[in-house]
This record gives structure tokens, C-alpha cells and sequence, in this order.
């Protein structure tokens, strides 16, 4: 069937903010849909909230929404666009449970919008477990024996059927948010709480555990037609018990039979077909009983997934793109593979390699969260490497993660049977590092056969990290004239030169000589989904150690642009967006452009992004290899975060021409002593600061500067190991830990500015010209990490002077640092004076949220000067004011981890941001906070418990809630000083005080806003941590600091005054 | 497992074109010579070794994890390989599954097979895709390692062309065939159930899989399985309802003796013919075939149903194809009822007077996908309304549409 010819107008809705289990992938399919979509003629309506997304780029849809994903902000856009279709399933679990939310409350019949790609009912059938296990009983297919519960007293009377331990999966959920597994009674209690409480619905499905079973993953697409085809196997290195996201998985499947893998995929063909997705790409998780292939359905996602993005990278089929093509009519059969460009997308790929996917995890931000991995999701990024085994495969995706491993390295476990314990320990439970821990024990002669007893962990996949070490010895104790003769071998099997270093007592340099003196290089081959039956098209490559190269360099001019690598916090999809739209800038300017970069989520390893895409790790290694065979003129190495950045200085010394902002200048800008130097140069102003190289060191900087300190490693990104230290014990403590996390870089010790606001700006800069692409003022004061902090722009309290000078300290710094693009200067402003924090010459995290702010695009105008255009000739010369107000907020990952403090810190643990547009700052604040999940109430009752410090400055905003009607609790002190100011408020008790206290408040959901801020010493945070923790668990809106709260204050006011209304970038920026 | 600096076992293909590849040797220790193709399937490797198809032929799987499921008993599709040799890029011994029960080295070597791992696998492919078929020597004999020799001999060796290889692989004496399909495990879709009338069927084996036999016993045939050139009068003397012609390798131009005695049975019996079988079919009435370029060796090409327009995700397995304007150049009313959608060939042919129509592509996968198992369902029906005294051809049967759910499982 062709296109539909009834429709003009489709509404797609994102998946909002990036968070655990909900990342760039939905980016990356979305951006996908529209362009497919428009490329069809039709007029694309988007939503959603996340700013840093290439899907809300202006010119990615017709009219584009950065609004709250909500059911009364969706009918307001609903009714000024008139789609009339809504797609679904492009957006997440957000998008569709928004959609569902839409359809139920009438919504889309009263404006007469039809669902397209997949109808509620079939949504309903894949997602309530219930209906879907009615589905699968129809099929005659096995699920695992199970019951649905809506108390704790159901779920008890389950135990029988299913036995312990058993499953906990509430409804509704993204990423397994809520669920877990059950081994006694007691956790079963608390896991079945925990989970009702996060299910929306207050429901959750309590299953017969098949832990231990493998897991394997279909991707299946159908067309009106009824086509249906797979597009990709995967199965889990990880049993079931792990969420597949926190799981090792490996396309394609490794250890069916044909004929058991033909029985699961006539299950999946079976089942998309009974659950009635139309249209589209879906998900379905298989359990196979190791030990009779018994076959069980674990879950099916009807919509485009994390999968189907791994997918789509893994085999190079477009999942997304062609799902919103059978959305609007088309038939698979109709639709050309732009890979090989001579067959229809009617096929299954076919692939002749093998693809390792490894998740990132971020533990080190939560120290206190437990990192057993189990059904709910933890992991906040991945890599995919590919090689042609599974060897070399593993082994690039280790290095990939950028967890400082180069391969498999010696976990630092105890030698003999004092170790063996913790060793045990580690393969028993799966965590993060129990790759590592398998290793090792084949170092220590533990056979296969006691590992897989242990972890279940498919004796195939064993045998390959035993064949690893077992290579790995033999590589070690060969003699130094016999390596040059092993170097080729231990490449196939992916051995990094790093790891080769380690192994020859060398360096990595030497590896890198000796290669170059055998002339051992990888050749790289093509991602092409046919196993090379027909001639591709596709861009995409990987390395890998055989004889033919298939790269076939052009001659063209020819820039290249290194990735940021998996997400992970403080270094995520703003830097995907920036290394994005230098690739689409660049193509433009006529450059051949070159992507780097092994993050499958990303808009940047699509396959239409860049006119090639080198899906490898970006080592130096990996990233030399490909500058010698493609030759660049220039690598772009400022827009994918640290991770490029780190390479700037080796590869330059490596002879790479480096675009942009010279090496040395990002040097000035980090290292301390010169950085020091260059800010006495121009007379700027900084907080007191020395440098460390010792613990003793440390002190007497400390006491010289006048304690507190905030201290932090040099080179870090998202505030790693970065501290506010009040007292020398503290410092001594701190020292301990944080010097042994960075071994080779000092320690910076710098004055901290207590109450000081803070000051983030971005600017471009050609050499000649500086233009600030935006100043943006953090609502939370200083000590909370820029990256956690909400912010606005235009600054919405900072005087003129203030402005003025910031402004014009950021003009000398870039020009002093010859500045070549993007820089981002932070400020922390006290008492009227500007100090100068710190100084990044390269894209910011803002750096998106700036240009949807401004209505330009700050990282295509800083690539193309980095190519060498100059500001003036791009038409930038001028400074953008705008209008209305833009605030971008934080979103935490607070509520996947269980007895982790919500109190904002130094320490960067946010995962995505959303961005709040209007008129005036209350408003955009407000929109901010919705999009964020603090809904905010303009009635109810407020708890107010602040620290001592912050009771006359608590007075202000309460007093502005209570004029609105709010009711205020406060605790004694709190409720003192309110009433000396006018501020009626009842008294609760402190937790320490007895009940019936605060927290009993919050648990009887008796408030609806809670503002509480803590002293940093430790005690005061202990005291109330229950307060947060309760809040958090009963989803009721907080507020850690004063700054927030006054301005959550503000926004319930602008709230009260009238709705909100809803605005298009297109129509807030005419111009873009 | 990893290669060495100086692999112990040193294996050597040596293609026609003067192009060598080194490996490491695993298998049986032999020279195996032949035409060279590549298969695409992911899955499936044993069904791939034991396909008598590949009688004069080497297979390049293009996947590269070879091995890891071993080799069991129930998923032979013939007594034992007929293929010359084996090439992957990585070879495991030691099986990973529930099933298995011999590595696939030991199996290879008890049955006589080389096999090279550790070469550029994609190389090798993508010379056969750009140069096409060709003949190939690999010797996994440490003695007979040197290039020059074997690529003299790769040249020498007789292709596919004009050769009679059914003759290599038919079986020697009519056998009755009772097994059903691999019975599956716990939690897989329900099966239909066999219909009950039985009606008797007579297999000519050019090659035949199992998984063809099995599906006919699923379908309720009487499966008699008889010698590629069995006479018609003993077929006859047989009292079949119908005849099927099975799969097999090479080229059906070589193929001697068989078109007359199918040119005889299909003007009084219903014929169902599947790859070699619906090529010989071709022929028998007065059609020809060319040789393609590479050929379709996967589990994954797009098979249309010209009458419904549905796609099936089909396993094919053949260097040859029917012309079919040459049929009906010849006077015979065919329809072509089946393309692949990857290079438009020819597919699948029905006649348009006569219950008769076969099929290029494997509906029997193994390996592959289970989407065309209709065919076996359309030949019952067809069968059954000849047997009823019902006037019916193949593109009636054709045409009829889409099968029903049961027939498709």
C-alpha cells in the first residue's frame, strides 16, 4: 500500500528528559521519524521537553514544542495543530504512556486524532501484564506463572504459586523502575511496597522466578501487510534476573540451534500478530531453560526501544525510519534498504560480525546505592563495539566504556584463599565489574564448568574469556623477541595496545612502535546487513585485524569529529547534540565529514548523520588508526565532552591536525599554576585556590586560604570526586580517597564562596571577535554542581554592572586563550564582585539549551569557524537578548536508587535536564519544574524545615505561599522566626523529636510542597535524610536550597495568576 | 580458538582465480575440491553441512562464530555431508548447548569433511560476489600446503556445470519415510494437527532434505522415497496420489535421465517441486535455466507472493534459476507465481491447466525461517481435491490465496 493520502498533519510525542532506562535513543529514533516523515510531505508536530535533543532542533519538524509532557499541555498543542494522527511509539515509555493517558481521557476523540502505528487496545495488550498473559495463554506460548496484586496482602498470597524468590515488576514503569527480586519473605515485603508505591496504576505483577535462564531479545517489525520480519537477535551475557540494560548482550544470538531459534521467532511472529501492533518495531524478551530449551515470554515492548536502537546499530536497519514509513501506509516490501540501496526492506539482516554492548554504569555518584544488578534498570549508558568475534568484540567494548580498563585487567582482589572469598563473592552477584572477576578467575585456574555452577553465565561465552586468558598468559611470558611474532594474534583477539603495555612491563607507545614496525594496522570493514552479499552503501565501519580494507578514503576535504562515548552523568546528549550538528554544518560548508564514536543511543552513530561513521572506541589508539587511513584535515576534538578532550594534547603530538581552540589553550585553561598566571594577566578575579600534589600539601594550602575549601581533582567533568570541605579532617578523609581516584593529576584546593550566585556563559569566539551566546544565572547558589543546578536565561536577578562585567571578562578570556569556537566560562558572583571559577574552552553542556534559548545554533556557527570562517562572515556579531525567559532544570536518577540522599552537592548526579519557555520567569520556572516531575500545587499544605542560617531567608517565599492560600507546617525554629514575621505556621515535631513528626506528615500525604535545607555538617544531614527520602518516595515537590524555594515560590504565584500557555520554538524564534 | 604465530594445523583454500587464503585446519585432514559459494544464514551450520545440495561445493558461512552449538542428531538433513570443504573465519569445538552431542570438528572429521578457520571470511565473500562462482581447493593436509599446486588444481577441478551430481546423492532403493519434525521444546507455539486421511506420496530424491520428508509426513502423506531415476512404471505400480521433486545439487541441466520420467508423471499426477525439483520440473516441460551470478545461499531473502503481495523471509539455496519466458516460449500456460524481491528472479511456477507448481526457495527451511511452510499445505489441498476427481491446477491453487494460520505454522 502506498502513503496515506489522508493525513497532513502527524503529532509525535519525545521521551523527555534523559534518565535511567530512558536515554539518547529516543533522540536518535524520533529524529529519525520526523525526517522520514517529512520526507513524505507530511507536517510533523513535536513535543517534548529535553532540550538538548536533535528531534527539537527547529528545523527537525514543523512545529516543535519544548513544553511540559503533560496531558493538559498536549491538548492545548493538540488543539492549535490539528494533527491528525498521533504516532505513539517513537517516544519511550514517556511518549507512549502519554499517548495512553491521551486516549483514555478522551482527548484525542474529542479533537478526532487517530493513533497510528499501534491502537490502545494493542498498546494495552503488550503493557498490562495481565492482558498480555491472557495474550500469550491465547497463543498457547508460556509466560512465567505469575499474579497480579494491588496490596501487599495479594502479592503475599501469591508466594505459593510462584515460590521464592520470585519477580516483583510493577506496571507501568520505565526500565524496571519499582521491581526486584525476592529471595525471603521480608525483602519480598519491602520489594512489593517499594514497587506499588512507583507503579502509576499501584500495580504489580508478582512472576515465578526463571532466574538463571538465558535471555534473548527479538527485534520484529510488521507492516500493514502483515509482513512481519526480525531484524535482530540478541542474546544476554547475563542470565535472566539482570534488567537487559544493565546486561552484557551480544547480537547476534551465539548459542541457539537453528531450529530453537526458529521456534522463538515463530513466537515472535506469532505474538506481534495477536497483540495487534499494527505497524512498526517491537521488542520481545525470550527465557530459554538452559537445560531443555523450554521457552518462556518474559515481556514485550510495543514501540521502538533501547533494543531496536542497539539494533539498528548492530545491523545497520534503520528501525525507526522505517517504522514511521509502515506508520503511514507503506509495506516493508516497498520501502528501498538505503544500504544497498538495490533491495527492499524486506528482509532480515544478516550480519558477519559480532556486536558487544555493554552498559556504563555511575555507582561512584552514589556511593551509598547498592549495585547488585538486578530487574530494575541502573546503568546510565553503553557502548557497542563490533569486531569479528566475540573476543575482539568484548574486548573493544571494554575499552569503549572509559572506565579506565583497557581490557581485562586484574581485579584488585587478594592473591590465594584470603582473595578467594571475594572472588566468589563477585562472580556469585552480578555487579558492574563481574567481567572482571570471571577473568580472574581463569587466572587462578578456576575451570568453566565451577563458573557457569555459580553464575549461570552460558558456558560458550565462558569459554571465550577463558580462551582470552588463556592467550593473555601466553602473551606475558613470551619472550621480548618472540612479541612482534604473537602482535597479530593478540590484535584479533582485541587486545588493546594498552593492555599489551601492561602485559610487556612497556608503554603504550612502545606497542604502537613495534606494530608500526611489523606494519600490524586493523583493516575496516562495512556494516551493510547483508554479510556482504551485495554491494553497501553504508557509511559505517569498524575495525578489525584481516587482510582486506574496505574503507575506500576519498580525497575530498574531509573534517573529522570525535564522540563523547556512553553516556554517563555529566557527559551525555548535550555533547552528542554539539558533535551532531557539526557534522550537519560541516557536510553543508561542502567537508567531508567523519564521525568517531561508539555510543549506539546516538543521534551521531545514525547512519545519514555523517558521510562516514567509524563505530570504534575513542582511545588514542583506535582514533590514530583511523587518522591514518582517512588522513583528515582537521579533527574537531571540543564538542564530545572530556572524552575527545583527553586525546587533544597525544594526538596532536601525533601529528593529527587538531581544529579549533589550539591544545595548549585547553591546557592554559586546566592546569592551575598557568591558569593562574593568564587571570593575572587580564586582572580577573578568582576565589583564593592553590594546588596540591600531597595530602600535607593540601593542608597548608587550606589553612592559608581559610577553610571551607572545595576541593577536586584536575581534569574532571560532571564535578567527579569534587568536594566542599569545612574542616581539616574532612580534607584528610578526603585526600585519601580522592587522590588515590586520579593518580597521575594534582589535587586544586580553592577558597569556596558560600551564598555565591552562580554564573554560566557561553561564547563564540574566531580568533578576532567574541560573541556570548548566553549568560545564564543558577537559581541554586554556589556548592551545587552547574550541572545540577537549574539555571535561566536571561539572568532573571543580576544587576547590570554585574552583566556588564561578566560579559567582558569572558571577551578577554577567550581572545587571551585564542579561543577557536565554543568556550563556557563559569562565574560565582558575592557581594557584587565576579570571580572567575573556571574557564572550559570547548561545548558546554548549555550549549543546546543556549541555542533553543537564543535562536541560534551555537555549535553549527562554532564548527564552521573552526573550518575557518570568521563570526562576521557567518553574520554573528551581535549579542541575542531574547525576550522571553528560559529556564533549564535538573532530572535526577534519585528514585532508581534506594537510600540515596536527594541534597544537591558539588558532585554532578543528574542525568538530564528540560527546559521551561515564557514570558517571564515565574512561568518558565514553573514550566520547568512540571517537565522536571515537581508538579507544582497552587493549594495544599507546605513543609518548611530549614537550617538555621536560612530562617529569615525562608520567610520571604513562604510568606508569598501563604498569601496564596498555602497552609504551612514548620518545625519549632523554623516556625518561630516565620511567626515573628507575620508567617502563621503550625509546629511539627523533628524526626528526633518522636512522633508523630514530620516525616509521619509526609508518609500520610499530608503535604504537598516540602522546602528543606540542611547544614553541610554531617550530623544535619543524617537528621533529615528520612525527610527527603519520604518525599521522594511519596513524589510531593522539594526543595533543597533557598534560592530554589523562593524561586518555586515565584512560579506558584505566576501559576495562580492563570494557566500556561503553550508556544512553538518556531514561533518564539521566526527568524531560525 | 585463537590463532598462532605458527598455526599447528595449517590449512590452505586456493581459489581458481589465483587468490589464496590461509588458515588453520579443523576437520578432517583431506583436500576437498569444488565450486566455491557463500551462505548468509546466522543460525543453522548443521542443516548447512548435511544439505546434499552442496554435493560438489564448498561453503564460506559469512557468519563467524561457527561451532558453538556443536552438532546433534535430530537436526542431519541427509545421512551425511555431501559438501568439500567448510570455511569460517572462527571454529569452537566445544559445544554450548542442550542438544549437542559431538563438537563439530569431531563430526567433520568422521565424515571426511575439511574445514579451514581464521581467514578473512568477508574477503573471500565479497570476491565471490564480484567475480562470481568459481572453482576452490582447500587442503587441510600439512603436506599439500603449497599455493601455487593447489591453485593449478582449483583450475583443473570440474565445476558444477553440466555435471550429474543427483546421481552422487540419490539414495540406491525405495524407503518408506515415517519421521515427523523435530519434536521442539516446552512453551513453543502449539503444532496443527496431522489430518487424518493419508494420502500417498511419492518422493523422487535428487538430494532430499529431511526437514522436506518430515513436512510431507506432517502434511499426512504416505511418504515413499524412491531413486532419482526410478521408472515410471515402478513409480506407478507405487498407486501414489501424487509425486514430489526434491531439492538437490548442481546444475538440473547435468541432471541425467529425469525429465522424461517427470515429463510422464505430471501429465497424470499432481507435482510439487522444491529448488532442483522445481528446476527439473522446468525443464521436463520444455523450459531452461541460467546460471546466476552467485547464487541465493541464506535464510534470509525476501520471497513475494505474487497473488497475496505477502513477503516471506525465505531460505534459498541455489546457483541456478528458471527462464521462464522459456516456458511458455516452449507452449506451456505458466504463471509465475513467486519473485525475489532482491534481484527479481523467478521464484515459483504454477501451471495453469495441470494440478502442477514447485517452488525455487526452501519452504522446508532448516535452516531458515518457517514463513513459506504454506507450500506443503497448498500441495495437500491440491492433492486432495485431484484425488476428490476435482478439476485443478497449480495457479488455482496459487491464486487461492493467502493460506490459513494453520497451514503457516
Amino acid at each position: 500500500m502506498p502513503r496515506r493520502d489522508d493525513i497532513r498533519t502527524i503529532l509525535l510525542i519525545g521521551s523527555g528528559p534523559i534518565v535511567i532506562g530512558q536515554a539518547c535513543e529516543f533522540d536518535y529514533s524520533g529524529t529519525q521519524a520526523c525526517k522520514a516523515l517529512r520526507e513524505e510531505g507530511y507536517r510533523v508536530v513535536l513535543v517534548n521537553s529535553n532540550p538538548a535533543t536533535i528531534m527539537t532542533d527547529p528545523e527537525t519538524a514543523d512545529s516543535t514544542y519544548v513544553e511540559p509532557m503533560t496531558r493538559e499541555t498536549l491538548e492545548k498543542i493538540i488543539a492549535v495543530e490539528k494533527p491528525d494522527v498521533l504516532l505513539p511509539t517513537i517516544g519511550g515509555q514517556t511518549g507512549l504512556n502519554l499517548a495512553i493517558d491521551l486516549a483514555e481521557s478522551g482527548v484525542l476523540a474529542r479533537y478526532g486524532v487517530e493513533l497510528i502505528g499501534a491502537n490502545l487496545e494493542a498498546i494495552l495488550k503488550a503493557e498490562d501484564r495481565q492482558q498480555f498473559r491472557v495474550a500469550m495463554d491465547k497463543l498457547g506460548l508460556r509466560v512465567p506463572l505469575s499474579g497480579y496484586v494491588r496490596t501487599l496482602e495479594e502479592a503475599r498470597a501469591l508466594i505459593p504459586k510462584v515460590g521464592l524468590p520470585a519477580i516483583i515488576r510493577p506496571s507501568f514503569t520505565l526500565g524496571g523502575t519499582g521491581g526486584g527480586v525476592a529471595y525471603d519473605e521480608a525483602q519480598f515485603d519491602r520489594t512489593v511496597e517499594w514497587a506499588l508505591q512507583q507503579s502509576p496504576r499501584s500495580e504489580a505483577l508478582i512472576e515465578q522466578s526463571v532466574l538463571g535462564w538465558k535471555e534473548y531479545e527479538l527485534e520484529v517489525m510488521r507492516d500493514t501487510a502483515d509482513n512481519v520480519v526480525i531484524i535482530c537477535s540478541i542474546e544476554n551475557f547475563d542470565p535472566m534476573g539482570v534488567h537487559t540494560g544493565d546486561s552484557i548482550t551480544v547480537a547476534p544470538a551465539q548459542t541457539l540451534t537453528d531450529k530453537e531459534y526458529q521456534v522463538m521467532r515463530d513466537a515472535a511472529v506469532a505474538i506481534i500478530r495477536e497483540i495487534g501492533v499494527d505497524t512498526g518495531g517491537s521488542n520481545i524478551q525470550f527465557g530459554v531453560d538452559p537445560d531443555d530449551g523450554t521457552l518462556v515470554v518474559i515481556e514485550m515492548n510495543p514501540r521502538v526501544s533501547r533494543s531496536s536502537a542497539l539494533a539498528s546499530k548492530a545491523t545497520g536497519f534503520p528501525i525507526a525510519k522505517i517504522a514511521a514509513k509502515l506508520a503511514v501506509g507503506y509495506t516493508l516490501d516497498e520501502i528501498r534498504n538505503d544500504i544497498t540501496k538495490e533491495t527492499p526492506a524486506s528482509f532480515e539482516p544478516s550480519i558477519d560480525y559480532v556486536v558487544t554492548k555493554v552498559p556504563r554504569f555511575a555507582f561512584e555518584k552514589f556511593p551509598s546505592a547498592d549495585s547488585e544488578l538486578t530487574t530494575q534498570m541502573k546503568s546510565v549508558g553503553e557502548a557497542m563495539a563490533i569486531g569479528r568475534t566475540f573476543k575482539e568484540s568484548l574486548q573493544k567494548a571494554l575499552r569503549s566504556l572509559e572506565i579506565d580498563r583497557a581490557g581485562l585487567e586484574r581485579p584488585d582482589i587478594p592473591e590465594g584463599d584470603r582473595g578467594l572469598a571475594e572472588l566468589w563473592e563477585r562472580i556469585d552477584v552480578p555487579r558492574p565489574e563481574r567481567m572482571w572477576a570471571i577473568a580472574e578467575a581463569f587466572r587462578r585456574g578456576i575451570s568453566a564448568e565451577e563458573i557457569h555452577e555459580r553464575s549461570a553465565i552460558d558456558p560458550w561465552f565462558l569459554a571465550n574469556i577463558e580462551e582470552l586468558v588463556t592467550l593473555e598468559k601466553t602473551l606475558a611470558a613470551a619472550p621480548e623477541d618472540e612479541r612482534s611474532a604473537w602482535l597479530r594474534t593478540a590484535k584479533q583477539a582485541g587486545f588493546s595496545d594498552r593492555r599489551l603495555a601492561d602485559l610487556w612491563a612497556t608503554t603504550e607507545e612502545g606497542v604502537r612502535a613495534l606494530r608500526e614496525l611489523e606494519g600490524v594496522h586493523p583493516v575496516f570493514k562495512r556494516v551493510d546487513t547483508c554479510g556482504a552479499e551485495f554491494v553497501a552503501h553504508t557509511p559505517d565501519l569498524y575495525s578489525t585485524y584481516e587482510q582486506e580494507c574496505e574503507a575506500e578514503p576519498s580525497d575530498r576535504r574531509k573534517i573529522m569529529i570525535l564522540g563523547g562515548g556512553p553516556n554517563r552523568i555529566g557527559q551525555g546528549i548535550e555533547f552528542d547534540y554539539c558533535c551532531v550538528h557539526a557534522a550537519f554544518a560541516l557536510s553543508d560548508a561542502g567537508f567531508e565529514t567523519i564521525m568517531v564514536n561508539c555510543n549506539p543511543e546516538t543521534v551521531s552513530t545514525d547512519y545519514d548523520t555523517s558521510d562516514r561513521l567509524y563505530f570504534e572506541p575513542l582511545t588514542l589508539e583506535d582514533v590514530l588508526e583511523i587518522c591514518r587511513l582517512e588522513k583528515p584535515d582537521g579533527v574537531i576534538v571540543q564538542f564530545g565532552g572530556q572524552t575527545p578532550l583527553k586525546l587533544a594534547v597525544p594526538l596532536e603530538r601525533a601529528g593529527v591536525p587538531i581544529l579549533g581552540t589550539p591544545p595548549d589553550a585547553i591546557d592554559r585553561a586546566e592546569d592551575r599554576e598557568r591558569f593562574d598566571e593568564l587571570l593575572e594577566k587580564l586582572g580577573l578575579r578568582r576565589p583564593a585556590s592553590g594546588v596540591a600534589r600531597s595530602p600535607e600539601a593540601a593542608e597548608a594550602v587550606a589553612e592559608r586560604i581559610g577553610y571551607p575549601v572545595l576541593v577536586r581533582p584536575s581534569y574532571v567533568l560532571g564535578g567527579r570526586a569534587m568536594e566542599i570541605v569545612r574542616d581539616v579532617e574532612s580534607l584528610r578523609g578526603y585526600m585519601r580517597s580522592a587522590v588515590k581516584a586520579s593518580p597521575e593529576h594534582p589535587v586544586l584546593v580553592d577558597r569556596f564562596l558560600a551564598d555565591a550566585t552562580e554564573v554560566d556563559v557561553d561564547a563564540l569566539c574566531d580568533g578576532k571577535r567574541v560573541v556570548i551566546g548566553g549568560v545564564m544565572e543558577h537559581i541554586e547558589e554556589a556548592g551545587v554542581h552547574s550541572g545540577d543546578s537549574a539555571c535561566s536565561l536571561p539572568p532573571y536577578s543580576l544587576s547590570q554592572d554585574v552583566i556588564d562585567d561578566i560579559l567582558d571578562s569572558t571577551r578577554k578570556l577567550a581572545l587571551e586563550l585564542g579561543v577557536r569556537g565554543l568556550m563556557n566560562v563559569q562565574y560565582a558572583v558575592k557581594g557584587g564582585e565576579v570571580y572567575v571559577i573556571e574557564v572550559n574552552p570547548r561545548a558546554s553542556r548549555t550549549v543546546p539549551f543556549v541555542s533553543k534559548a537564543i535562536g541560534r545554533p551555537l555549535a553549527k556557527l562554532a564548527s564552521l569557524v573552526m573550518a575557518g570562517q570568521s563570526l562576521e562572515e557567518l553574520g554573528f556579531t551581535e549579542e541575542i537578548w531574547p525576550k522571553h525567559f528560559s529556564v533549564k532544570e535538573a532530572v535526577f536518577p534519585f528514585v532508581k536508587f534506594p537510600g540515596v540522599d536527594t541534597l544537591l552537592g558539588p558532585e554532578m548526579r543528574s542525568t538530564g535536564e528540560v527546559m521551561g519557555i515564557d514570558s517571564d520567569f515565574g512561568r518558565a520556572y514553573a514550566k520547568a519544574q512540571i517537565q522536571a516531575g515537581n508538579s507544582l500545587p497552587q493549594r495544599g499544605t507546605v513543609l518548611v524545615s530549614v537550617k538555621a542560617e536560612d530562617h529569615e531567608g525562608v520567610c520571604e517565599p513562604v510568606a508569598q505561599l501563604a498569601r496564596l492560600g498555602f497552609r504551612v507546617l514548620a518545625t519549632e525554629g523554623t516556625a518561630a522566626t516565620l511567626k515573628a514575621a507575620g508567617v502563621e505556621a503550625e509546629v511539627v515535631r523533628k524526626v528526633k523529636e518522636g512522633s508523630p513528626h514530620l516525616v509521619d506528615r509526609i508518609e500520610a500525604a499530608d503535604v504537598d510542597l516540602v522546602i528543606n535545607t540542611v547544614g553541610s555538617d554531617s550530623q544535619g544531614v543524617k537528621d533529615s535524610f528520612s525527610i527527603r527520602r519520604a518525599t521522594l518516595q511519596g513524589g510531593i515537590p522539594y526543595f533543597t536550597t533557598l534560592a530554589a524555594a523562593r524561586a518555586a515560590a515565584g512560579a506558584i504565584d505566576a501559576l495562580c495568576q492563570g494557566t500556561i500557555g503553550v508556544r512553538s520554538l518556531q514561533e518564539i524564534h521566526p527568524q531560525s | 580458538m585463537s590463532g598462532r604465530p605458527t598455526p599447528p594445523n595449517p590449512a590452505l583454500l586456493a581459489l581458481a582465480d589465483g587468490s589464496v587464503y590461509r588458515g588453520t585446519a579443523f576437520g578432517a585432514q583431506t583436500v576437498g575440491e569444488g565450486e566455491i559459494c557463500f551462505n548468509t544464514s546466522m543460525t543453522g551450520y548443521q542443516e548447512i553441512l548435511t544439505d546434499p545440495s552442496y554435493a560438489g561445493q564448498l561453503v564460506a558461512m559469512t557468519y563467524t562464530q561457527i561451532g558453538n552449538v556443536g552438532v546433534n542428531p535430530q537436526d542431519d538433513e541427509s545421512a551425511r555431508p555431501y559438501l568439500r570443504g567448510f570455511v569460517v573465519k572462527e571454529h569452537f569445538e566445544v559445544p554450548s548447548n542442550w542438544r549437542a552431542t559431538e563438537g563439530l570438528g569431531a563430526f567433520m572429521e568422521r565424515h571426511a569433511v575439511p574445514g579451514i578457520a581464521g581467514l578473512d571470511t568477508r574477503a573471500l565473500v565479497r570476491r565471490i560476489r564480484d567475480r562470481g562462482f568459481q572453482n576452490a581447493v582447500l587442503s587441510t593436509d600439512p603436506a599439500l600446503q603449497e599455493p601455487d599446486a593447489l591453485v593449478r588444481r582449483a583450475r583443473d577441478a570440474p565445476g558444477l556445470d553440466g555435471r550429474d551430481l543427483v546421481a552422487e546423492v540419490t539414495c540406491d532403493e525405495p524407503y518408506a519415510w515415517q519421521d515427523a519434525t523435530w519434536s521442539g521444546v516446552a512453551g513453543e507455539l502449539p503444532r496443527p494437527s496431522r489430518p487424518a486421511q493419508t494420502l500417498k506420496l511419492v518422493v523422487y530424491d535428487y538430494g532430499v532434505k529431511r526437514n522436506i520428508l518430515r513436512l510431507l509426513v506432517e502434511q499426512g502423506f504416505d511418504v515413499t522415497v524412491v531413486p532419482a531415476t526410478h521408472s515410471v512404471e515402478d513409480t506407478l505400480a507405487l498407486e501414489p496420489d501424487a509425486i514430489f521433486l526434491s531439492n538437490g545439487p548442481g546444475d538440473p541441466a547435468g541432471v541425467e535421465g529425469v525429465r522424461p520420467i517427470v515429463r510422464e508423471l505430471a501429465e497424470q499426477l499432481p507435482v510439487f517441486g522444491i529448488c532442483l525439483g522445481h528446476q527439473i520440473l522446468g525443464l521436463s516441460l520444455g523450459g531452461s535455466t541460467r546460471k546466476l551470478q552467485f547464487g541465493h545461499h541464506g535464510g534470509n531473502q525476501p520471497g513475494q507472493d505474487v497473488a497475496t503481495g505477502k513477503v516471506a523471509i525465505c531460505a534459498e539455496n541455489h546457483g541456478y534459476a528458471v527462464e521462464a519466458d522459456s516456458l511458455r516460449a516452449a507452449g506451456e500456460p505458466v504463471t509465475i507465481t513467486h519473485r525475489n524481491l532482491n534481484d527479481d528472479t523467478v521464484e515459483g511456477l504454477a501451471h495453469e491447466t495441470r494440478p502442477l507448481f514447485s517452488v525455487q526457495y526452501h519452504p522446508e527451511a532448516s535452516p531458515g525461517p518457517h514463513d513459506a511452510a504454506y507450500f506443503f499445505g497448498r500441495f495437500r489441498r491440491m492433492v486432495e481435491r485431484h484425488k476428490a476427481g476435482e478439476p485443478v491446477t497449480g495457479a488455482q491453487i496459487a491464486a487461492a490465496g493467502p493460506p490459513t494460520a494453520v497451514e503457516t505454522a
